[in-house]
């Protein structure tokens, strides 16, 4: 038997091991990516939530500078939390736009007038069709969204204080 | 105390353990009279983790709360035997009884083997208590069984419910048992490495071990397979899992080692290749337990740790399979092939045999660790599923399945007969079965189409070499032979029906609505609450026929509440040829239920083909040992002859 075979198993096991060893300090990323990232949002035109609000199209988002689009719910709990963060962000100058999923107006404005306003403008969305064409599950989620209408990030699940700075910073890439 | 006493068994045992790596040492060395001890030293380190182990049960067995393990695992509410099985449902537990096998093994070495010369019995039985040293120290250091929780809380969380199940009393210890029973071949042939003692008598000594451990993995996959069948609810036996795949690459190495230590044993030949093999079976089994233990691959087994635990496995695995590569590396050029065979003999029957059955385990092995290598290179993640494992492993299969009908008929050494010949009533089976297939369902796919031709073939070729014989005189190993191998053509027949002819139907039904799968209408009666000691459910009646006789199902989905989860119980009819698999699934908001219905012919030879395999391993474990016994004496003298050389 050749050196090279006897040894050949001792090679292939360095070569499993250092793989494992790769993997154990590197654990698995296992978010889930947005398909969008990268590409225009899905053209939509809502109509408007409540009648004190104006409406959001998709035309209203690629207005030269990054904005974010929150999909909420005046039904929605964690969202009560949510809306602190994003009047921190908004007192920061960062345009936040509204989308409110499968809401009626009356319940939308106690909540607004509960726990304060943070969107430019606030579209409605009835049916969840603009939520789903978005590639959103759930309530609350976040979209960073640049100059040109582009979505540059998703986020699901509410913004937490912590995460002002991370959506801060992909805010600037945006730019 | 009685954790404390458990905790003190295990340091006493690690220490007599590290006590006998010393011991192998200086035999080593040359000092063989000092180590003669260590038979007795191995059969007391074994008693103490066991009873370790049975302290462990102990606790669990009295839901003794203020032992972390068990407010982790266990409730008071439990079903008792869940209570005890749940002592290794869990990470520290089932690394304690993997040791204490370990262990016991060794022990169960020291007291009867008798067929190896002494200074290797005392380097295996150092090898194996060196193993066991490893992984006492990762129970000692990393995860305690025994820790206490303080203040003891008033209730346990539970364990989780799909493991609440007879399944789970059964199929981990079992995989166990074949898992850690390799670990013997690995240290009789490290042991025969450091010697320079591979030999005939060695293969005659490993050989019950192999065959031993490798009916348990037999049996812990096939019960591992029914039990995700029924229990998960998903209706298919085999998923490529890695969990799975860590048990299959055992069974496949330990395959390839049983039969080419008959070549060994018989013939003196394959010394190398049967050594390599016995440190890479159990070293699939060391893979096997880290891939589980480290929850490092993506799998519905999910046992999810910490990474301090996984680099504590991986460096004990790197360890040993290292020095015993290293080990082979150095020695296995002065290992010198025993008597030559020709190109048509038994031993090349069973080269090839091996030569199959390791591409599929190498199969296996590059298709469950590719997307670790793929996302360690270009970080792109994927993931390789069922269709690459049955398109590559399936043909190679059914190719190792057809020539498992020849090998047993050829002649030790070189054959002049011509074997083809007597194989022409097996032949014109297979190929009737292939014209009946075409004829019956000509729109099967060409995999179970062939598995039904090769399954026919193999039923009749494997009885073959009993043929001719007084059946009282033939060998018990001939007659499990015989059984194992026509086990591989009941399962083969069994998998070939259900991937050609299972009827699948999942609908929304409401009560009285009626629904045909397979040649069966089944009609759901009606939902109705149910409750159990702790779980509530939903049940569904369901009414089903085909002709006549009416037969009633009761799946379940049900609540558990500590921990709470959710999970489905199905329902299973079994008949001669094939299973009617109910499962209920979620109300719609019209008062439909979802009903997910199977037929599945000959669904269940698949299970009883793995049973008749393991029944032919025992057959041929009981004739070999009732051969040593009767041997024995002779075996004492040749023993006592080499001691005093």
């Amino acid at each position: 038997m050749s050196r090279a075979v006897r040894f050949a198993p001792l090679a292939l096991l360095l070569l499993v091991v250092a793989a494992l060893i790769w993997r154990l300090a590197t654990p698995a990323d296992t978010s889930v990516h947005s398909k969008l990232e990268g590409k225009p949002v899905p053209a939509f035109d809502l109509g408007p939530a409540l009648d004190a609000k104006p409406p959001l199209s998709s035309r209203d988002l690629a207005t030269g500078g990054p904005r974010i689009v929150n999909i909420f719910a005046s039904w929605c709990v964690p969202c009560i939390g949510e809306v602190k963060v994003l009047r921190q962000l908004q007192a920061r100058g960062v345009a936040i736009d509204g989308i409110a999923v499968r809401d009626r107006p009356e319940d939308l404005a106690a909540f607004l007038q509960v726990n304060g306003d943070p969107y430019e403008r606030i579209g409605g969305d009835p049916q969840s069709q603009v939520q789903i064409s978005l590639g959103s599950s759930g309530v609350p989620e976040s979209f960073v969204i640049d100059g040109k209408g582009i979505v540059r990030y998703q986020h699901i699940g509410p913004i937490e204080a912590a995460d002002v700075p991370m959506i801060l910073a992909k805010l600037e890439q945006a730019k | 105390m009685i954790a404390e006493a458990g905790l003190a068994a295990l340091w006493l045992a690690a220490a007599l353990a590290a006590f006998q790596m010393t011991l192998m040492i200086t035999a080593l060395r040359g000092e063989v009279a000092v180590a003669r001890t260590m038979r007795g030293i191995a059969i007391v380190q074994g008693a103490l983790s066991l009873i370790s182990f049975a302290m462990l049960l102990l606790v669990f067995a009295r839901t003794d709360l203020s032992v972390a393990l068990v407010v982790e695992n266990s409730h008071s509410a439990k079903p008792f035997i869940y209570k005890v099985a749940g002592a290794w449902g869990n990470h520290e537990g089932s690394m304690l009884l993997w040791v204490m096998i370990l262990a016991v093994a060794g022990a169960f070495l020291g007291l009867f083997s008798r067929r190896t010369s002494e200074r290797t019995l005392i380097a295996a039985l150092g090898a194996q208590a060196t193993l066991a040293l490893g992984f006492y120290a990762f129970l000692l250091i990393a995860s305690n069984p025994f820790a206490r929780l303080s203040p003891a809380p008033f209730e346990g969380q539970g364990l989780n419910p799909l493991l609440q199940d007879p399944g789970l009393a059964f199929h981990p210890p079992t995989l166990y048992f074949g898992y850690v029973g390799l670990s013997v071949a690995f240290s009789l042939a490290v042991g025969a490495l450091l010697t320079n003692e591979v030999d005939a008598r060695l293969a005659r000594a490993m050989r019950p071990w192999v065959l031993g451990a490798w009916i348990f993995l037999t049996l812990g996959i096939t019960a591992g397979s029914y039990w995700a069948y029924y229990e998960l609810g998903w209706g298919g036996y085999w998923f490529w899992d890695p969990v799975e795949n860590a048990s299959l690459m055992p069974w496949l190495a330990a395959t390839a080692l049983l039969h080419s230590i008959n070549v060994l044993a018989a013939r003196g030949a394959l010394k190398a290749w049967t050594m390599m093999l016995a440190v890479v079976a159990f070293s699939m089994s060391m893979v096997g337990t880290f891939l589980v233990r480290s929850g490092i691959l993506t799998s519905v087994h999910a046992f999810a740790i910490d990474p301090e635990r996984g680099t504590f496995l991986l460096a004990l695995l790197a360890i040993y399979v290292g020095a015993a590569f290293v080990l082979f590396a150095l020695r296995g050029a002065t290992l010198k092939e025993g008597a030559p065979f020709e190109l048509v003999s038994r031993e090349s029957g069973l080269v090839v045999n091996n030569l199959i059955l390791s591409v599929i385990l190498g199969v296996v092995f590059v298709g469950t660790l590719y997307p670790l290598f793929v996302e360690a290179v270009s970080g792109e993640k994927l993931s390789v599923g069922a269709p690459y494992f049955n398109l590559v492993a399936g043909p190679l299969a059914l190719v190792l399945a057809a020539l498992v009908g020849i090998g047993p008929l050829l002649s030790w050494r070189r054959e002049r007969r011509p074997v083809l010949k007597q194989l022409t009533v097996p032949a014109l089976l297979g190929v009737t079965a292939l014209v009946i297939t075409v004829i019956v369902a000509p729109g099967i796919r060409i995999l179970p189409r062939l598995g039904f031709s090769v399954a026919a073939y193999l039923a009749a070729a494997s009885i073959l070499p009993l043929f001719g014989r007084n059946p009282l005189r033939t060998p018990l190993a001939t007659w499990g032979m015989a059984v194992a191998h026509f086990g591989i053509a009941v399962a083969l027949f069994g998998m070939a029906a259900n991937a050609a002819f299972t009827s699948e139907r999942l609908a929304v039904a409401r009560a009285g609505e009626i629904l045909d799968v397979g040649p069966w209408r089944v009609q759901l009666q009606d939902v109705t609450p149910t409750a159990g000691k702790n779980w509530t459910a939903l049940e569904a009646e369901l009414k089903a026929s085909r002709g006549q006789g009416v037969i009633i199902l009761r799946p379940q989905t049900r609540y558990f509440s500590d921990p709470p989860t959710e999970t489905s119980e199905a329902a299973i009819e079994t008949f001669w040829n094939g299973q009617l698999y109910t499962i209920i699934g979620k109300p719609d908001l019209g008062g439909g239920w979802q009903l997910r219905l199977w037929w599945k012919p000959f669904v269940t030879l698949i299970w009883a083909g793995g049973a008749l395999i393991a029944l032919g391993g025992a057959l041929a474990l009981a004739g070999r040992l009732w051969l040593l016994r009767r041997r024995r004496k002779a075996d004492a003298d040749d023993w006592r002859q080499v001691r005093y050389a």
